[in-house]
């Protein structure tokens, strides 16, 4: 899916890194908890997340994931949206929540990541 | 930190500081980028991104502060995470998944999951631990290219 439908079905806008819009995700990924992220996902993916510090985009620099949205209408602190900047990692923000969000794109055809035993 | 090159390798070097939260990744991060620019293997890349990265939470998190050692040679990657304690009590536990004994500040910044060993294990080909209480932990990671 691409990143710029994703903005619409998610009804989200942009904080950073708008040139990536037609960049594609092939999966995505939800979760508070960074030490998961780092444990599980293994592929180019979407971030959906409610936490909006550092870590979060420090997070996605480690696995190369590029594009991260933040739910229930979180905007992170300015230096947070700088450092994606410059790292060149989308960051947008949604009014869903969590759920919802990962619900409207799953069933717009975007899958999650595939763990041990479960699909 | 810094960088030197010997016919043995390249030797990265960084200092980590405790509570450190602002610039905690940002070892992890210059350690990525040295690796990209010697071309390295885009999967090793990762492995060794996130094995530093949950050793560099880890010594801001819960120790008094430390260092990490990379070792950049032919064959493989050797991580070395140093810190200057406390120490673990019971390795076997801190190893198991979901055990943590972090402070809600860190769970705050979505780590403290008791994933941070574990992850490190997985992330490496070679992973060995040793702590002694009041002295300090050191972990020995390595990846092989």
């Amino acid at each position: 899916m691409l990143i710029e439908d994703i903005k619409n079905l998610l009804n989200a806008n942009f904080l950073s890194g708008e040139e990536n819009a037609i960049l594609k995700v092939n999966g995505a990924f939800g979760s508070d908890l960074m030490s998961d992220v780092l444990a599980f996902v293994d592929d180019k993916i979407l971030l959906l997340t409610g936490l909006t510090n550092l870590q979060v985009v420090r997070t996605a620099e480690m696995l190369d994931i590029n594009v991260i949205v933040f739910v229930r209408g979180k905007i992170p602190p300015q230096e947070v949206i700088d450092m994606a900047q410059e790292m060149g990692i989308s960051l947008l923000t949604t009014s869903h929540s969590l759920y919802t969000s990962c619900g409207i794109l799953y069933s717009n055809g975007l899958k999650g990541i595939t763990i041990g035993g479960a699909e | 930190m810094g960088s030197n090159e010997k016919n043995t390798g390249i030797k990265l070097e960084y200092e980590i500081l405790k509570d450190d939260f602002a610039r905690a990744g940002e070892a992890s991060s210059g350690i990525k980028k040295v690796l990209r620019q010697l071309g390295i293997d885009s999967s090793a890349i990762r492995k060794t991104a996130i094995a530093t990265y949950e050793a560099e939470i880890n010594i801001v998190i819960h120790s008094e502060g430390g260092k990490i050692l990379v070792y950049i040679k032919p064959d493989k990657i050797e991580i070395i995470a140093k810190d200057n304690g406390p120490g673990i009590k019971d390795i076997d536990l801190a190893m198991q998944k979901g055990f943590s004994t972090a402070s809600n500040r860190v769970r705050e910044l979505g780590f403290g999951a008791g994933m941070g060993l574990p992850n490190m294990k997985k992330s490496s080909d070679e992973f060995y631990i040793e702590s002694e209480m009041g002295k300090g932990t050191t972990v020995k990671m390595i990846i092989t290219l």
